[in-house]
């Protein structure tokens, strides 16, 4: 924010914008989302409406399974694409102390939970019709909601700190031994029984289930992908502002 | 201590040298930079003597632990549920909140009058007082224990014998490594938040899930008297979690220092 001159001191607010160079108004989120976010949103329903119409029904699950669409390409973005970014950028900030590092853990961490949280609400649908109960004391499920735990408490953390190299470096503390957790977490549910499905695509051999349900799957993969990367760039960018607005309100004072 | 803070950015030799103020006592070891063990050493006796003198903490930890064993019990339907099939939960429920108690304490009581910058001006390696911090934690949070377990094992009647006592002390050795490392790290980042203590459990607790399930199901091998082999592999991941985290928790510390 080197930049502005003193006189713009005054009108310190807006000045995050304006150098960004965003052409709508202040305040006008739908900005931020993008092209990307909207050809996200019709890979979605170009992969729901696959799944939903053209993919056959499972003979033993019935419809439920068509919740796994949904179900397991969101579990699969969280885990492999959130929080590996997270964990991968935190390690990388505590390295070099870059701030836009930062700010792509923080993105990921809150699209991820986002995701999850799609996780926790698909699974008891379709647990519902196929185990006869919303929730079991699965240890997989168990897990997954520590996990959202964590990422919740690390976005708790985030608020709390003030200064903004010490909330980077904070939350970056928390997120590396929550990579590091994981690991611990997985063994417990080994060791504990569970009745959650075991892996059917990502195993060391071949997929077992029809190759059109397979490529709905792939699509619903891509699609999830795709609407995590559109998220993520539109959260990156409003921290972006939240960054500058921050800075310009400190300037001053 | 303002001759290290002050001084320029000299090697840690010359600090040394040019004499820092020295405890009456020690004079032999005056001029020796501590190791880090030795330092952790001299941080933990600092805060094991305080909490001596004060007993503060100890008492509310052990009054609190047995009320919670006594309400556990006034919540249990003995025709429903077996005690040895409940006195597991109960321990490690039991132990998981004790063991949070005094943990907020180690970094907060450094805040009055900053003396959490003497410390860090002394010249002593960061890990040192970490770990320091952590050995004192430990040794608070298995004084706790003492109280709590026997207490439980009284209220629901359960006899372990000798060698299940031993084992399951060594188990709560484990578990209680494990809660402090990474509660001391997380209690030296909470004090620097405007939630504080209320931070604490928030990111603490799902650190414990591994700790508290791989040790309450070992206690249930043990409390059924069923053969130890049961109890080997979660032993083991209590074991791993330990060593990992004692590992990245003490070179993560470094970083949590505001600067």
């Amino acid at each position: 924010m080197g930049t502005t001159s003193p006189g713009e001191n005054l009108l310190a607010t807006p000045t995050g914008r304006t150098q960004r160079g965003a052409p709508g108004p202040p305040g006008a989120t739908g900005n931020a989302f993008g092209w990307l976010f909207w050809l996200a949103v019709l890979c979605e329903l170009a992969s729901l409406a696959r799944a939903l119409l053209f993919t056959p029904i499972e003979a033993h699950q019935g419809a439920a399974q068509k919740i796994l669409y949904i179900h397991a390409a969101a579990a699969f973005t969280a885990l492999y694409l959130a929080f590996a970014l997270m964990a991968i950028t935190s390690v990388l900030y505590l390295w070099l102390g870059d701030p836009k590092l930062d700010r792509v853990a923080a993105s990921a961490a809150e699209v991820g939970l986002a995701f999850t949280t799609v996780v926790l609400i698909t699974g008891p649908l379709w647990g519902k019709p196929i185990w006869g109960t919303w929730w079991s004391g699965d240890a997989r499920l168990t897990a997954t909601l520590f996990l959202w735990l964590i990422i919740l408490g690390y976005l708790i953390l985030r608020q709390a700190v003030e200064d903004r190299a010490l909330r980077g470096r904070y939350s970056a503390v928390l997120a590396i031994l929550a990579g590091l957790l994981v690991p611990f977490i997985h063994l417990t549910v080994y060791l504990f029984r569970t009745m959650h499905p075991q892996p059917i695509m990502l195993k060391p051999s071949a997929p077992s289930m029809p190759a059109e349900m397979f490529r709905t799957f792939v699509l619903s993969f891509g699609a999830s992908a795709l609407l995590f990367v559109a998220l993520l760039r539109a959260r990156y960018r409003l921290a972006v502002s939240a960054d500058a607005l921050d800075t310009s309100h400190q300037g001053p004072a | 201590m303002n001759a290290p803070l002050a001084s320029p950015p000299s090697s840690r030799e010359d600090i040394l040298t040019t004499g820092t103020s020295a405890p009456a006592g020690d004079a032999p070891d005056v001029r020796r930079h501590p190791h880090t063990l030795a330092a952790a050493w001299i941080i933990a006796r600092k805060d094991l003597a305080v909490e001596v003198r004060t007993r503060s903490a100890f008492l509310s930890a052990a009054v609190f632990t047995v009320l919670a064993a006594a309400i556990f019990f006034y919540t249990w339907d003995p025709t429903a549920v077996p005690a040895v099939d409940l006195a597991p939960g109960v321990v490690w429920v039991i132990f998981t909140f004790s063991g949070m108690l005094g943990l907020h304490r180690s970094f907060a009581g450094e805040l009055s009058d900053r003396a959490i910058d003497a410390l860090l001006g002394a010249p002593i390696s960061r890990e040192g007082i970490f770990l320091g911090k952590a050995l004192a934690n430990l040794i608070f949070v298995l004084a706790v224990q003492l109280v709590a377990v026997p207490a439980v094992l009284l209220f629901y009647n359960v006899d372990i014998g000798w060698t299940g006592a031993a084992m399951l002390a060594g188990i709560t050795v484990l578990a209680a490594i494990g809660l402090v490392i990474v509660g001391t790290l997380f209690s030296a980042m909470a004090v620097n938040t405007r939630l504080a203590e209320l931070l604490l459990p928030v990111i603490t607790l799902p650190f414990l899930v591994p700790v508290v399930t791989a040790a309450a199901q070992a206690t249930v091998v043990i409390m059924n008297g069923r053969p130890i082999a049961g109890a080997v592999a979660w032993v083991r991941l209590l074991a791993a979690f330990d060593l990992v985290f004692v590992v990245a928790c003490t070179l993560a510390y470094p970083f949590t220092i505001e600067r």
